[in-house]
């Protein structure tokens, strides 16, 4: 899948609690969980972000509580996928388990900024910077990762290989 | 070369005889958990794959984290996971009442054992480590894929081994040896990683310390935290376990990606200042913070030595005149238990609050939230931005003792500065 959209450029170690408050999780529509996303961290996000914008966030990115309602609520704000330095490993396991794509790019991630203009091939890993002109390779996803991630998410490669049994 | 305790469970879990960093597994699960923020999101993916649940015996429901509810949306989630419970009839449902917090009473029930698999939607699952387990956090679709197939994926992690030497000082909790290793290798120290503790001084160490230092595992970034079945593990599970385990042990020749040397003896109480739990500091060398609220409990701290060594610091002395020291007993068996040794009554007579048992204040879900400013002093895990309220709230993570002095001086503090 092709994307291409805004980078919303954030720090290291963002969090659960900052991607979705606690307060919120007393409900797990997507729409609603989306109307809230990042809040604490910034508050124009929710309001602001346009379908096909990528969030850039730095080291360990999720880090912290295992609420799939904050993959949830990215991917529900029309984010097609977010790319970091590194990710939190419930995070990045929820994240390909409902087929949003999360890409590493080590410190390479530096060399993205707050609204340059970014156009991200999801099957090949590669990232382009329209604005700098950089161009990145994402790690490739480990076996059958990779085709939990193809399948759109767990349930569907599951389902797949259930029918296939 | 040989396997670790983490490389030895996952491979027993997945048929192989051998299975190396790196590798990816599909494992045989021995318990599935869930509470009641994880747990209807993910009956909902459940009925997609559809079927029965994989063993009604093997799932624990612990509604914990709104409960008792705090609103109408979160009585609707506790509703969810009780009338799931009640249709697939499992066996380990413990409602409101009856049970606690998960993290607690899973231990102290004996639900988890030496060499058993766990996987449960709570990023705290690895508490189960401290009994010799692997246990690990996951979210909601593994946790539906899992009710429904009794399985589950991991790439075998590397493993750092921390060898823990001398004695743990009498001032000293398992909540520092966490902090200090966190402190240590930063939030993301050992991201994708397993931890595996080691060494002589794990004998001076409680099963409630080593409860409270496997279940941040996650606060370095870690898959599990993992300590060896010796006797003071044996002796914790004498009568709490009836069905058979098994012990494992790392071979001689087990391959770690790095090694860590504590030595208990030279720890101090440290606290971990906003908003990381890796920002951690000597208690002593802390210019005067004062504080607006104390929180002793949760599934880091809740457990009935928590409670002992917050009483004996506020026998016969008072929580400060500007505090809020909110307590809550982990566990029914941890809040009977605090009764009848008296604990209750020290904290009521401080002009303490004490509660059932609850997550609420923990993840600022409800009772304990703070205002714009103010300061908290938890036992929790975790001090995020917002974590326990406004997001211009800050929480310092400490253990029990400094929680406790902290509540009685209206100031960071420890034990030493009440004299």
């Amino acid at each position: 899948m092709i994307s291409e959209g805004k980078a919303w450029r954030y720090g290291d170690n963002i969090d659960t609690d900052v991607i979705i408050p606690a307060r919120y999780l007393n409900t797990f529509d997507p729409k609603e969980l989306a109307l809230h996303c990042m809040v604490d961290i910034d508050k124009t996000f929710a309001q602001k972000v346009c379908l096909g914008d990528i969030i850039v966030g730095g080291k360990n990115f999720g880090c912290g509580s295992s609420r799939e309602h904050a993959p949830v609520a990215i991917k529900a704000s029309g984010v097609p996928v977010v790319i970091a330095d590194s990710f939190a490993r419930i995070f990045y396991r929820n994240g390909i388990n409902i087929g949003l794509p999360l890409l590493e790019i080590g410190s390479n991630v530096e060399k993205i900024k707050a609204d340059d203009r970014l156009k991200i091939d999801t099957a090949t890993g590669k990232i382009e910077n329209i604005t700098t002109g950089d161009i990145f390779y994402a790690h490739p996803l480990p076996g059958f990762v990779n085709d939990i991630a193809k399948a759109g998410g767990l349930i569907n490669y599951i389902k797949e290989k259930k029918s296939n049994a | 070369m040989g396997m670790n305790m983490t490389e030895k469970i996952l491979a027993m879990h997945a048929g192989h005889e051998k299975v190396s960093a790196g590798q990816l597994v599909t494992c045989k699960l021995d318990m599935v958990l869930a509470n009641d923020v994880t747990a209807p999101p993910s009956f909902k993916e459940f009925e997609k794959i559809g079927g029965p649940v994989f063993d009604n015996k093997k799932i624990a429901l612990v509604p914990d984290h709104f409960t008792p509810n705090k609103d109408i949306k979160s009585a609707g989630l506790a509703k969810t996971v009780r009338e799931f419970a009640d249709k697939h009839s499992i066996v380990n449902y413990f409602e409101v009442g009856r049970g606690g917090i998960e993290h607690v009473i899973l231990p102290e029930m004996g639900i988890v054992a030496p060499g058993m698999l766990t996987i449960g939607a709570d990023s705290h699952t690895c508490t189960y480590g401290a009994l010799g387990g692997f246990s690990t956090g996951v979210g909601t679709t593994d946790l539906a894929v899992a009710l429904a197939t009794g399985e589950a994926w991991f790439k075998v992690p590397e493993t750092i081994k921390v060898e823990l030497t001398g004695t743990k000082p009498h001032n000293i909790t398992g909540k520092d040896v966490i902090l200090t290793l966190i402190g240590m290798i930063g939030v993301d120290g050992a991201l994708y990683k397993a931890i595996e503790f080691s060494g002589e001084g794990i004998s001076s160490l409680s099963m409630d310390d080593r409860l409270t230092i496997s279940n941040m595992a996650i606060e370095a970034g870690g898959k599990n935290g993992i300590f060896p079945v010796d006797e003071v593990t044996l002796a914790y599970i004498k009568d709490r376990i009836k069905k058979s385990y098994t012990v494992v042990e790392p071979d001689t020749d087990a391959k770690y990606c790095q090694i860590i040397k504590i030595n208990l003896s030279d720890l101090v109480p440290v606290v971990a200042f906003p908003h990381l739990p890796g920002n951690t500091k000597k208690v002593s060398e802390i210019e005067n913070i004062k504080i607006d609220q104390v929180v002793i409990g949760s599934c880091t701290n809740g457990r009935i030595e928590d409670m002992k060594i917050a009483a004996a610091i506020m026998k016969n002395r008072s929580v400060y005149k500007d505090v809020r020291c909110i307590v809550i007993p982990g566990s029914q068996w941890v809040y009977k238990e605090s009764i009848k040794r008296g604990y209750v009554d020290i904290f009521v007579d401080a002009g303490a609050a004490v509660s059932t048992p609850t997550c609420g204040p923990c993840l600022g879900a409800h009772m304990g939230i703070l205002a714009a400013g103010e300061k908290c002093v938890s036992t929790t895990n975790r001090n995020f931005r917002g974590r326990m309220g406004h997001v211009d709230s800050e929480v310092y993570l400490s253990g029990p003792q400094v929680a406790a002095a902290s509540a009685v001086l209206g100031r960071i503090a420890q034990p030493d500065d009440l004299q």
